[in-house]
């Protein structure tokens, strides 16, 4: 009886929380089927903003851009988030405390402050702006992330598994794929999707760092702002949320049946 | 680009020697050395060219001229700025508290599901969060202004009168960073509870202690690491959060954010401004040292 | 087990490195030579969002055989930031009046080649020859804005004549403003009698007292789209860009545009050419492409600003040319002040700012 009481109170706060998450998205969604371009009043009915989505090369190939960065700079910020955090939890070296603040700053600074930096950096060495800076730039912001939250998972890590997996003749390479990866794996998947967040909805970083023909999605909404954001960009989130949510459906359903 | 250079570690060999201590040493170089390369390159080198203009002067025109000078540092020491710092401080330190009193219970109940669960429910935490910033920031003002859906809902069914006045004011700031920054706290908790061992909870539960006992004396503590590194993401970038005050709150104050945005944008004092970032970089650090102090206590005792 | 880890980190570095070579031969692939009239086959123009509509770029393209890259900012402030550090991105890219003169000084534009720009002569002349930059040397003005009082009479009974109206207490809460220093604090000289400009000390700490006082009648700053807040009803007076009061009344048309007695500050837009410029003859085919009158008045129908194009004025909407919150009254015109740079006094606008912005 208590443990349901207990189950109940837990359901019920966790759909306040996906409540509180999720109010803002339903708005979204709702006033991308609105009449009124100026997004503020409700009007009537329409499916014209999808409509005229399809037609918009521009944001498409904006959020192209987008989703092609934040790809590669996630795969690329989890590798070298993930190795870091392990090599620092594991070893002792000189330069770990400098390590530690490179690490750690890039959170604080303001982002106009690493754009402009990286930016400056880039002219000086006559780098061309385009995909490559903008994927650099996403990776090196995304980085800290990831050390923070795998760190978090690796604390309190019990070593004698893997030393117990030595024991039984594994290599120091499986031992690390076999158990040390499967351990830590909730602590990687939080970090990497927390770094696909960061990219896909940076601007200010991006914006000093992307070239004349390399605009991303959020770059393209904010120079939207200031006439207005038009509902197609609701459309075209609501568009990428059902698809995620299909694929994360998808994905869920595979694995579940497999076990 | 500096993938690892798998091949060059020299693993095995050093494996054969060291066996005993199984103290693995294939993975110091290229554990830490892509992290650091890429960091020095792409971040130092650009911070040293931020910390050189700090000591420059601005000329007439906002370009950065001579003489080199440190009334840039001095300047920030005036009431005018620390007070700005203190109230960006204050925010992000509201911020952290709501996000890890709203966070914890949250993360637990998830780490705490069906197994099979867990990984759907961690990402529709963070499926809002691929929407564009912007965006749903608009949709919170559709939900809190005037005429908006939260005060129509009241309205008609009664329980108001008058309208509420829900933006432009402290609690919208508050409502909006919160929302900004939950999964920053919730993902690094849900991997430190996820991986609580409940054996321990159930010792704890057959010595006889009550459920508080046993989440103030057990749960928390071996939670701590998620809890720091939760508050360290969310209070750290806090600090330097500007957009959502601005949209949510109207622009109506200045925090260390704004401030320095001004003044590599309108006031185009870019050593002033850099001297600015410095400034705050060095007050993270100040938090990070406590912070890494804390954690290196705790997980001394975890070792022993 | 091991190798099948190793190899999957090879493939996927390997993967990586392709994916961001290919990135970045797409992102430079520029389409090298020239046409037949001589121009580059490429041009990287950096302009205002929302500013040229899509078409407008594509009957230039399509006429000139060039393909054009527009990328976009949101303000100045960003555009200046970009374009003095990264040289050589841009080929053209538009600014205030207000930043010519420090463009200049920094070295970060070049003169403009007149004889590449006929159209030059459409422009009307009061718009021309200004004294940020005599003779055009370096800029060719592109289009204007003033920022305007509105308000709306419905709900507010008192009466709003000019600036010094502003500080009634019936406001509280009601105003909108544009959250740009310059404009702000140069209405508060302007309601104190001052210049739109001054730099003494002394009147700049009168206007931020006149301001902390104004603060409680603001609900927000808004410079990106406070039509939205007047439409919303969330509040009722707007000291904003004109054109923002014209969208705002195309949803609500009680909304009524104030002429202020102080005399309203107009700032201009211009193109201009950055230092390095790769594609310079490109970039002023652009520029008189632009001033073509038919070409003008489309931009006008699509964003209504001012249009310094006399020869555009009779092909633009008589709507548009006659709503005063984007054409004022031609007296109005006379008195309105420009927005200058004011060299290292615009330290003391950034600390009165922060003052009156922090003292809450």
């Amino acid at each position: 009886m208590r443990l349901s009481l207990a189950n109940k109170l837990s359901f019920l706060y966790a759909s306040l929380i996906y409540l509180f998450l999720y109010m803002p998205i339903a708005i979204l969604i709702l006033y991308s089927f609105n009449q009124s371009k100026l997004n503020a009043v409700w009007t009537g009915f329409t499916f014209d903003w999808y409509l005229k989505l399809m037609q918009n090369t521009e944001v498409l190939e904006a959020m192209k851009t987008s989703l092609v960065v934040a790809l590669i700079s996630t795969i690329a910020a989890t590798m070298i988030g993930t190795l870091a955090a392990v090599g620092m939890y594991r070893y002792q070296f000189r330069g770990k405390t400098a390590l530690d603040a490179m690490l750690y700053l890039p959170i604080v600074i303001p982002e106009i402050v690493m754009g402009i930096s990286l930016l400056a950096l880039f002219s000086q060495f006559e780098i061309p702006l385009g995909y490559l800076t903008l994927i650099a730039a996403h990776i090196t912001f995304s980085i800290p992330f990831v050390v923070v939250v795998v760190r978090a998972r690796m604390a309190g890590f019990d070593r004698s598994i893997e030393e117990a997996a030595m024991d039984l003749g594994a290599t120091p390479w499986g031992t690390f794929i076999k158990v040390t990866v499967p351990i830590i794996a909730p602590g990687i998947l939080a970090s990497a999707l927390l770094a696909f967040t960061l990219s896909i909805d940076d601007v200010i970083i991006s914006f000093f760092v992307a070239g004349p023909s390399s605009s991303t999605l959020p770059l393209k909404i904010f120079s939207m702002v200031k006439f207005g954001v038009s509902p197609e960009i609701n459309a075209l989130s609501t568009l990428m949320l059902v698809v995620t949510l299909f694929l994360v459906i998808i994905a869920e359903r595979i694995r579940m049946r497999k076990n | 680009m500096n993938p690892p250079v798998l091949d060059s570690a020299p693993a095995n060999q050093l494996q054969n020697e060291t066996k005993l201590k199984y103290q693995i040493d294939y993975g110091k170089a290229w554990t830490i050395w892509p992290v650091f390369i890429w960091m020095i390159l792409l971040f130092l080198l650009p911070m040293i060219l931020v910390f050189a203009v700090s000591f420059f002067s601005r000329s007439s025109f906002g370009g950065i001229g001579f003489p080199l000078t440190l009334e840039n540092y001095s300047r920030f020491f005036d009431p005018l700025y620390l007070k700005i710092i203190w109230i960006s401080c204050v925010l992000a330190f509201y911020t952290t508290i709501c996000c890890l009193v709203l966070g914890y219970p949250f993360a637990y109940i998830i780490a705490r599901s069906p197994t099979q669960y867990r990984n759907i429910l961690l990402l529709l935490i963070i499926v809002p969060f691929w929407t564009n910033s912007l965006i749903r920031t608009y949709a919170w003002i559709v939900l809190l202004r005037t005429e908006g859906v939260i005060n129509t809902f009241l309205l008609q069914s009664g329980l108001i009168e008058q309208p509420l006045s829900l933006l432009y004011n402290e609690s919208a700031v508050m409502i909006g960073l919160i929302y900004t920054m939950l999964p920053f706290m919730i993902l690094p908790l849900y991997a430190s509870i996820e991986k609580l061992d409940r054996s321990l909870l159930e010792a704890s539960k057959d010595l006889g202690a009550k459920p508080w006992q046993t989440f103030w004396r057990v749960t928390l503590p071996l939670t701590t690491p998620g809890i720091l590194a939760g508050s360290l993401l969310v209070f750290i970038p806090s600090l330097g959060l500007f957009f959502i005050p601005d949209l949510m709150g109207g622009s109506k104050t200045i925090l260390i954010g704004n401030h320095i945005k001004n003044q590599f944008l309108t006031a185009r004092d870019w050593p002033f401004g850099s001297a600015s970032s410095i400034i705050l970089m060095v007050l993270t650090l100040v938090f990070i040292a406590v912070y890494i102090k804390i954690t290196k206590d705790k997980q001394g005792k975890d070792l022993v | 087990m091991v190798k099948s880890w190793k190899k999957t980190i090879t493939y996927s570095a390997i993967a990586l490195s392709l994916a961001v070579t290919a990135g970045c031969s797409t992102s430079s692939s520029t389409s090298s030579g020239t046409t037949a009239e001589g121009l580059d086959k490429e041009l990287n123009v950096f302009n205002w969002s929302e500013y040229v509509p899509e078409d407008v770029i594509k009957k230039f393209e399509e006429k000139h055989g060039v393909k054009v890259n527009y990328s976009t900012f949101s303000s100045n402030e960003e555009m200046l930031a970009k374009v003095s550090v990264g040289k050589g991105i841009y080929d053209l890219t538009v600014a205030s009046d207000y930043y010519i003169q420090p463009m200049v000084k920094e070295g970060m534009i070049q003169p403009i080649d007149m004889n590449n720009i006929p159209n030059y002569k459409n422009l009307a002349a009061e718009y021309i020859n200004k004294e940020h930059d005599p003779g055009n040397q370096y800029s060719i003005p592109y289009m204007g804005n003033t920022v305007s009082l509105g308000y709306n009479p419905d709900n507010i009974k008192t009466e709003i004549t000019s600036f010094a109206d502003l500080w009634k207490p019936e406001l509280k809460s009601q105003i909108v403003m544009v959250d740009d220093q310059r404009f702000v604090l140069g209405m508060v000289l302007k309601t104190l009698g001052y210049s739109g400009n001054e730099t003494d000390p002394a009147r700049l700490e009168e206007a931020k007292q006149k301001m902390l006082e104004l603060m409680p009648n603001i609900k927000a700053f808004d410079s990106d789209s406070p039509k939205t807040l007047m439409v919303n009803g969330e509040v009722n007076v707007a000291f904003v860009w004109g054109a923002e009061i014209a969208l705002a009344q195309r949803e609500k048309p009680q909304f009524r545009t104030v002429l202020p007695k102080e005399g309203l500050m107009i700032s201009f837009d211009n193109f201009v050419i950055p230092t390095g410029a790769k594609h310079k003859k490109t970039a002023e085919a652009f520029i008189n492409f632009m001033l073509e009158p038919e070409i003008n008045a489309e931009i006008s129908k699509s964003f209504p600003y001012i249009s310094p194009n006399k020869e555009a004025h009779p092909l633009i909407d008589k709507d548009i040319m006659n709503n005063p919150a984007i054409y004022p009254p031609e007296e109005e015109m006379k008195k309105v002040e420009s927005v200058k740079d004011i060299g290292d006094a615009i330290k003391l606008y950034d600390r009165v700012w922060s003052e009156v912005k922090s003292s809450q």
